[in-house]
């Protein structure tokens, strides 16, 4: 690394200025892209679950009409899911990462991969845009549930095919990754020579190849459905309503996945190098997630108990529920068997790393409680789903985006940030976290129906104390994001291996240079390789 | 000995070229996969009106559509058979062909939905809301499934198309035709998906 | 293993191929002809994915390709019919 070398940020190439970013073909620079607009998202997205929090502050009408609420969680669930959790932490660290820890240049195919990224501003504006247009936003909530959702006057039309244009990037962002991960491996980086980061990645990109093209199809019968009245999902026509909510979940179910399973895989890098320590079961957890990926192909019916499915059907999809809890409790046991007599370094990303297995084990084992089919009927429909799911998604998928900003910061940008500021933003997080969504399991076991703008007055402890959470939880990212943005712009120069990592990302300069390997990798047997 | 060759080449990687193609592929398969499985539970649900209404379609125009996409399906296999053995003119024809192929599949295609449209008989018509369901369902299906199913062919030809041209060109050669290869994986599973519609559609008893 | 456009189908083999396609295409339509009850359908099915064998096989040289490959194309239609069935399990017991 003697010679002098120029980082892709400063590279020059054909274009310049904006265009030399939109028109990028560097798997780098587009995962900055991707990057940009998901925070972007993000923050939108936070604005509207704020108003839902005020709105919910004191029983009866306080900001908004019982419509504008519906509107407000619709889109705040359309954009939060397909706009920022689904591509999150693929799209931008599995862009910006998984080419250079397998030793590669690029990913397979870049000129798709910016493809990928239009397509995703394409449908990201569409969907914005069923927010503004005349008929009002759409209010059938995110999972677009027939038969309401074939008869609403509001934009779904727009909202489906906003989540269809998505759903397409997704599928192609999917296929680059799988073929990058077989083809683009450097000399002698064998499948189980990879870090496991990229064995997240891998099986991620084979849901969204697998599932995301039924959720495609689903939503153009919805939208025939709405033009043409083909009737698949009108039971007056002689459809099935339920048949949408499989078809729906046979998709997105696996979509958790899409959302979790990359999360699992920057965990799994944080962990290792902040304890200085081999990780523990390698074999297990790579093969933990392609065991995650196949069996949560089977288990969407979970979502469906109370829909009207057979009796058989019920209990077949809890026993697979339970299943695909056990490579996730794997993952959790090895983390934890990691950490055991390493030397451990409580640095921002780690912090990260223990509020995410923290939070998670709470959103899995109250996933336990809605996988038994008796316990789900109780609560089905009630803020506990609620908490439950921002426990998965925020808990886990957010913290752990929040431990990959952290943790690859530097590598990225060639820049530190504050330690301090970042363990604080970290502490608040948790605590509004907590304060915002905990109270929700206790007031939906008692009965709070989710998606409701009112409720009955003993339910308003829980909610101020929900709100006073949020608020607490949006300070603390803009807090995050402030010292994250100060770093960036007046931080000291990062080293290029600055927690002393093992993998191959640490062993060339930060920020990396255009085609990331100016000489070949050193390639280890074990990626893991702490002395 | 072909790694020298790789690396001399600027980065080209057939076999990458041609994984990507089959895991699009795949992506197709699964959005058929999704109308099958709705044909199914219909199908399961009202058999009899299954049965009825597909006796409205003729047998013969399908079976001829389907011979026309194996026919078309093995030409397009030939033509590189023919770029391999650095038959240029073959290849360029054995394309043309395929090409002839999808525009008769089409022709046929109108003609049978014409026919339909002439009697009322398209999505959203009022005749459709007064059959009975599972009539309903089934033409609404028919039409779904042959409707997604020849806008393919329709992406499929101008693949094709584009195919020719390179070919003309020179930048498809017996030494450089994974996009043809590619062009012609996607025209197969054109046929592969017609392969399961021609019986589902046409032939229920 | 790079061997790369090293296999050509031959003529004659494609051409064979399309005639047992078409055989099999005449023998579903006649098939229908019978009044077999619910074999109708299993039998036309059967002979769909044979044809769809036959197509992948020699018309898209999977016979030709890499172990992977081929295992991921049984992969695909293996989790398709996985998902027809449990779907079943709902729609059969209602």
């Amino acid at each position: 690394m003697s010679t002098e070398y120029i980082s892709f940020l400063e590279h020059q190439g054909k274009y310049k200025g904006i265009r030399s970013w939109i028109f990028a073909t560097d798997h780098k620079r587009i995962a900055f892209l991707y990057m940009y607009a998901i925070a972007s998202f993000f923050l939108i997205g936070a604005i509207l679950g704020l108003l839902m929090r005020i709105e919910l502050i004191s029983p009866g009408e306080t900001i908004m009409k019982p419509q504008t609420y519906n509107g407000l969680f619709t889109v705040h669930g359309i954009i939060m899911i397909f706009m920022v959790v689904i591509p999150g932490l693929s799209a931008v660290f599995g862009n910006f990462f998984l080419p250079i820890l397998i030793g590669a240049k690029d990913v397979a195919f870049p000129k798709l991969n910016l493809f990928s990224w239009w397509l995703f501003m394409l449908g990201s504006i569409l969907a914005v845009a069923s927010q503004l247009l005349k008929s009002g936003p759409p209010d059938t909530g995110w999972t677009f549930y027939a038969p309401y959702s074939t008869t609403t006057g509001t934009n779904v039309i727009t909202a489906t095919t906003a989540a269809f244009i998505l759903g397409f990037s997704s599928i192609l962002t999917g296929l680059n990754f799988i073929v990058t991960v077989h083809r683009m491996r450097a000399p002698g980086m064998k499948f189980f020579n990879m870090p496991l980061f990229p064995w997240a990645i891998y099986a991620t990109a084979w849901i969204q190849l697998l599932a995301t093209p039924v959720v495609g199809i689903t939503l153009i019968m919805l939208i025939a459905e709405r033009l043409f009245g083909i009737g698949f999902f009108n039971p007056d026509l002689g459809g099935d309503p339920v048949l949408f909510q499989h078809l729906f979940w046979i998709y997105s179910h696996p979509a958790v996945y899409i959302m979790i399973l990359p999360a699992m895989g920057v965990i799994t890098e944080i962990i290792p190098t902040f304890c200085q320590k081999k990780v523990y079961g390698y074999k297990a957890i790579a093969m933990s997630s392609l065991a995650i990926a196949g069996v949560g192909f089977l288990v969407w019916g979970h979502h469906m108990y109370t829909s009207g499915m057979s009796e058989q059907a019920r209990w077949f999809f809890s026993l697979l529920t339970f299943l695909v809890a056990v490579p996730s409790a794997i993952k959790v046991f090895n983390w934890i068997s990691t950490m055991y007599k390493g030397s451990i370094d409580m640095k921002p990303p780690f912090l990260f790393a223990l509020f995410f297995i923290f939070l998670f084990m709470i959103g899995g084992l109250t996933g336990l409680i809605l996988g038994s089919v008796a316990t789900d009927i109780q609560v089905h429909d009630t803020s506990f789903i609620v908490a439950h799911f921002h426990y998965i998604i925020f808990g886990g998928m957010g913290f752990a985006f929040f431990a990959a900003i952290h943790y690859w910061l530097p590598k990225m940008y060639g820049k530190m940030y504050n330690f301090t500021r970042a363990n604080i933003a970290a502490v608040a997080l948790f605590i509004g976290f907590n304060l915002l969504y905990f109270p929700q399991f206790l007031i939906g076991i008692q009965g709070m129906p989710r998606r409701y703008f009112d409720y009955p007055p003993r339910f308003q402890w829980a909610q101020i104390t929900s709100t006073i959470g949020g608020f607490i939880l949006v300070s603390a990212v803009i807090l995050m994001i402030t010292n994250l943005i100060i770093g960036v712009r007046r931080g000291a120069k990062a080293p290029a291996n600055p927690w002393n990592g093992t993998t191959l990302e640490w062993q060339i300069p930060s920020p990396p240079s255009l085609e990331n390997f100016d000489e070949e990798p050193l390639v280890k047997e074990n990626p893991y390789d702490y002395k | 000995m072909s790694e020298h060759i790789t690396h001399v080449e600027e980065h080209r990687d057939d076999e990458a070229s041609k994984l990507g193609m089959w895991l699009f592929i795949f992506t197709e398969l699964l959005l058929f996969g999704g109308l099958i499985l709705v044909y199914s539970v219909f199908r399961m649900q009202y058999p009899a009106n299954f049965h009825e209404a597909s006796l409205e379609l003729s047998v013969t125009i399908g079976a001829i559509n389907t011979v026309v996409l194996l026919i078309s399906s093995m030409t397009i296999a030939m033509a590189i058979t023919a770029i391999q053995k650095k038959n240029k003119k073959l290849t360029l024809r054995l394309i043309s062909i395929t090409v002839f192929m999808a525009l008769v599949f089409l022709f046929n295609k109108y003609f049978e939905w014409g026919h339909k449209f002439e009697h009322g008989l398209y999505p959203g018509s009022d005749l459709m809301q007064l059959l009975e369901r599972g009539h309903h369902l089934y033409f609404s299906l028919y039409f779904f499934m042959t409707g997604l199913h020849a806008l393919h062919i329709i992406v499929g030809m101008v693949l094709l198309i584009i195919c020719y041209v390179k070919v003309n060109k020179g930048s498809i050669a017996h030494d450089k035709f994974v996009f043809l290869e590619n062009g012609a994986l996607y025209w197969h599973l054109v046929d592969l998906i017609w392969i399961f519609l021609f019986p589902l559609l046409y032939l229920i008893s | 293993m790079d061997n790369h456009g090293s296999h050509i189908t031959e003529y004659k083999v494609l051409v064979r191929v399309l005639f047992v396609l078409l055989l099999c295409t005449f023998l579903t339509i006649s098939v229908t002809g019978f009044n077999l009850g619910a074999f109708t359908v299993t039998i036309a099915l059967l002979i769909a994915g044979f044809k769809s064998y036959m197509v992948l096989s020699y018309f898209m040289h999977l016979k030709y390709e890499s172990l992977l490959l081929r295992i991921l194309v049984s992969m695909v239609f293996v989790l398709f019919i996985i998902i027809v069935l449990i779907t079943f399990i709902d729609y059969s017991f209602r």
